[in-house]
């Protein structure tokens, strides 16, 4: 009894209805329509239309038509979702079956678990919106996002078959190749805020202008114009080591079709494999949200008033809470948006020219950065 | 003989790549945008729109079975038709005409004549092989059933399919 | 940090450590051992050493580890055999094991400051990564800088032995 005085029961209530909310009422739809909007944007390039029929089954429910929104086909994640769910479970036999199924759980729980030090909003009802506001929070998202590498690995050895092996081999060297790069390009970023901690990031740039436009603040000084070379070569670096680790295309490496069947996951099916899918594009979603809270100012608007942790339990706090909430989501959308269209522009890397673009380009532009942003903090006041 | 590929020599622009990344992205881009104003039409939304006006004069549909002017079946049920197909999807039982119908001359009609549509491969050799020219491959495409046995088109079905085609064979016409 | 979360990852942390020498897979040992780590980063993290914490998923979890586990993958080694145990050598075995505990032992009960629960820290966030950094570069600058110039004669040696087989 004594002991579970000891629990602080109110932190973890809050914790746990923060959490739910994030994941359940926000990302994973997100991840949904993310692939929903994959479909249709990719269909779009290439002068389709892409799913447009699935509407809300109401049909079912003894109504006349399905329900079809303005853009049609919204239905379809939900469909792809009960697909899933119905489908064979099926293992094959010449797999290491814990291993089999451990992986797909490995592949989702980093991608989710990153999310926890994001500060996806200012306060609401008293809260402020990060679930964990730990002072490492951007290196806490490095660690976790280096934990993703063992639920590819494992998929790719466990599957007993020579294309998941090649993917999750080459998915286990191309990850760790690009961690560097996408560590290295964040530090020219934390020394200009200088603090790890991501809501103290989104504080400094309410303070001083989004680092990607330090304009947003009004004023434009010398030394924020200089910095803005820095912060737009790491930005650009950091951007593209997040496509390579989240097995984006032009990077998707460790799955490419057209050598590897489907890579890492081609012995994985229903719902197993949905959770690689998952995974995977919850995993775009937290690189995504480290961009914004980053570069683009978080849950920041600019001219918009800012809740103080009293305000946000009246009326208009509340509201203008929620507001935040949607303006940081509305701005990791825009980037997911970005993915996407990437991701439909550019063909695929060979491998060797990744590993030169990684370690040759990529690395030494890190790293050289980290230097000329010291020099302009050092020298220019 | 050994040949040496040459490499291009690329301008700095092209060597870091990321212009021509935004060229592209800018092309995707233009192909979107078009999209939704609505200015490319590729693609039909099949229910609604249909080809159908625009099937060319050899489309090969499903096979179907035509009569001639005088409302006669023009199978003689020679069987050529169903020895010829690929998949052995026609299956026709003969049957003899009575001595008394002003055809009688022709001899023998079709009593049955199944085409397996689940089987049909749409090649087109019936029509080639059949000597009194009553197989015609039509432009009927949407070829549906809710079973196997749905999808077996009948002598009916076929005639339905087929109508009639005039003036080709003149043989075993009455005599005036 | 609550005792609860402490026992549950202290537990856990040594049943996985328990399980990486049992296993016979090497695989299973391996990812014992990361969920090992993982574990001990909790209980850094209970004790409000974040810092560390992380630093002990993000280089030995996410990075050593994967290395080991690729290693093993692609040397694809099987589990090993099962073997007689010499008795001589368990029982020697045991004996130096219970003679380390032992010692340990002594010497905590000995240590004065390891038997009274230190008071909690005066600030809630402790602004630990500057604080390391800022000992690093200053009163430890020559020893952090030698240690980089040994790792980088490490690898540089590595290099070159790796590249004499290929002659």
């Amino acid at each position: 009894m004594e002991l579970l005085n000891t629990i602080p029961w109110m932190l973890i209530a809050s914790s746990v209805a923060k959490t739910l909310f994030l994941i359940f009422l926000v990302v994973l739809p997100i991840v949904s329509y993310t692939v929903y909007a994959e479909r249709r944007v990719s269909a779009l390039i290439q002068d389709r239309l892409g799913p447009n029929r699935t509407g809300f089954p109401i049909s079912l429910f003894g109504f006349k038509k399905d329900l079809q929104l303005f853009l049609g086909g919204l239905g379809q994640p939900v469909a792809d979702a009960v697909k899933f769910l119905l489908k064979e479970e099926f293992t094959p036999a010449h797999v290491n079956k814990f291993y089999f199924w451990l992986a797909p759980v490995l592949a989702m729980v980093p991608a989710l678990s990153t999310l926890a030090v994001l500060p996806f909003g200012n306060y609401l009802f008293g809260q402020k919106m990060v679930v964990a506001d730990v002072n490492v929070g951007i290196l806490y998202v490095f660690a976790i996002a280096s934990i993703g590498v063992y639920g590819i690995v494992l998929a790719g050895w466990s599957s007993n078959s020579k294309y998941p092996f090649l993917g999750g081999i080459r998915a286990s060297s191309q990850m760790i190749s690009y961690e560097l790069s996408l560590g290295l390009s964040a530090v020219p970023v934390l020394m200009i805020i200088g603090n790890l901690n991501l809501s103290d990031a989104i504080q400094y740039q309410i303070d001083n202008g989004w680092l990607l436009l330090p304009f947003t603040d009004g004023k434009l000084t010398l030394r924020e114009f200089l910095l803005w070379i820095p912060v737009l070569i790491s930005f650009i670096v950091f951007t593209i080591s997040m496509f390579a680790e989240t097995n984006r295309l032009p990077f998707d490496l460790p799955e490419s079709e057209t050598e590897l069947v489907a890579g890492y996951h081609t012995e994985y099916s229903a719902m197993k494999f949905a959770l690689f899918f998952l995974g995977e594009y919850a995993a775009m979603i937290a690189g995504s949200s480290i961009i914004v809270v980053l570069f683009l100012g978080g849950w920041h608007v600019p001219l918009l008033p800012i809740n103080t942790l009293e305000s946000s339990m009246t009326p208009g706090g509340i509201a203008l809470g929620f507001l935040h909430i949607t303006a940081f989501f509305a701005k990791v959308i825009g980037i997911l948006i970005f993915f996407i269209w990437v991701r439909w522009t550019l063909p695929r890397f060979r491998f060797d020219q990744l590993m030169k673009l990684g370690w040759l380009y990529l690395f030494e532009i890190a790293l050289v950065n980290i230097f000329i942003t010291a020099g302009i903090i050092a020298l220019v006041k | 003989m050994a040949y040496t590929v040459r490499r291009p020599n690329l301008t700095f622009w092209e060597k870091i790549y990321l212009p021509n990344i935004i060229a592209g992205l800018a092309i995707t881009f233009k192909h979107l945008k078009k999209m939704l104003k609505g200015e490319t039409h590729v693609v039909m939304q099949y229910p609604e729109e249909k080809w159908d006006a625009h099937l060319p004069e050899y489309y090969r549909g499903a096979p179907t079975l035509v009569k001639d002017e005088h409302g006669r079946e023009r199978c003689v049920s020679c069987q050529l038709c169903e020895f010829i197909c690929p998949p052995r999807a026609i299956k026709i039982t003969p049957g003899s005409i009575p001595s008394e119908s002003k055809f009688a001359k022709v001899e023998k009609f079709p009593e049955a004549f199944d085409i397996d549509m689940s089987r049909c491969i749409y090649c087109g050799l019936c029509e080639e092989v059949c000597p009194e020219q009553a197989i015609f491959l039509r432009k009927d495409y949407a070829v549906t059933g809710e079973s196997r046995a749905d999808m077996v088109h009948h002598k009916e079905k076929l005639y339905e399919l087929g109508g009639t085609m005039p003036d080709l064979v003149h043989k075993w016409n009455p005599e005036k | 940090m609550s005792p609860i979360l402490f026992w549950i990852f202290a537990a856990l942390m040594l049943a996985f450590g328990v399980s990486v020498v049992v296993n016979r897979d090497p695989v299973a040992s391996a990812l014992s051992l990361v969920a090992s780590f993982l574990c001990l980063a909790a209980l850094f993290v209970g004790l409000d050493a974040f810092f560390i914490g992380v630093i002990q998923v993000l280089v030995y979890a996410g990075a050593v580890m994967v290395l080991f586990l690729f290693i093993i993958m692609l040397l694809d080694l099987k589990a090993e055999k099962r073997r007689h145990f010499n008795k001589l050598a368990l029982a020697g075995g045991a004996l130096v094991t219970a003679g380390f505990v032992a010692g340990l032992v002594r010497v905590l009960s000995l240590y004065p400051a390891g038997n009274q629960p230190f008071p909690p820290l005066g600030v809630a966030k402790l602004d630990d990564v500057r604080q390391v950094g800022m000992t690093l570069f200053s009163n430890f600058n020559l020893p952090f800088q030698t240690v980089g110039v040994l790792v980088l004669v490490a690898s540089v040696g590595v290099i070159v032995l790796s590249r004499r087989e290929l002659k």
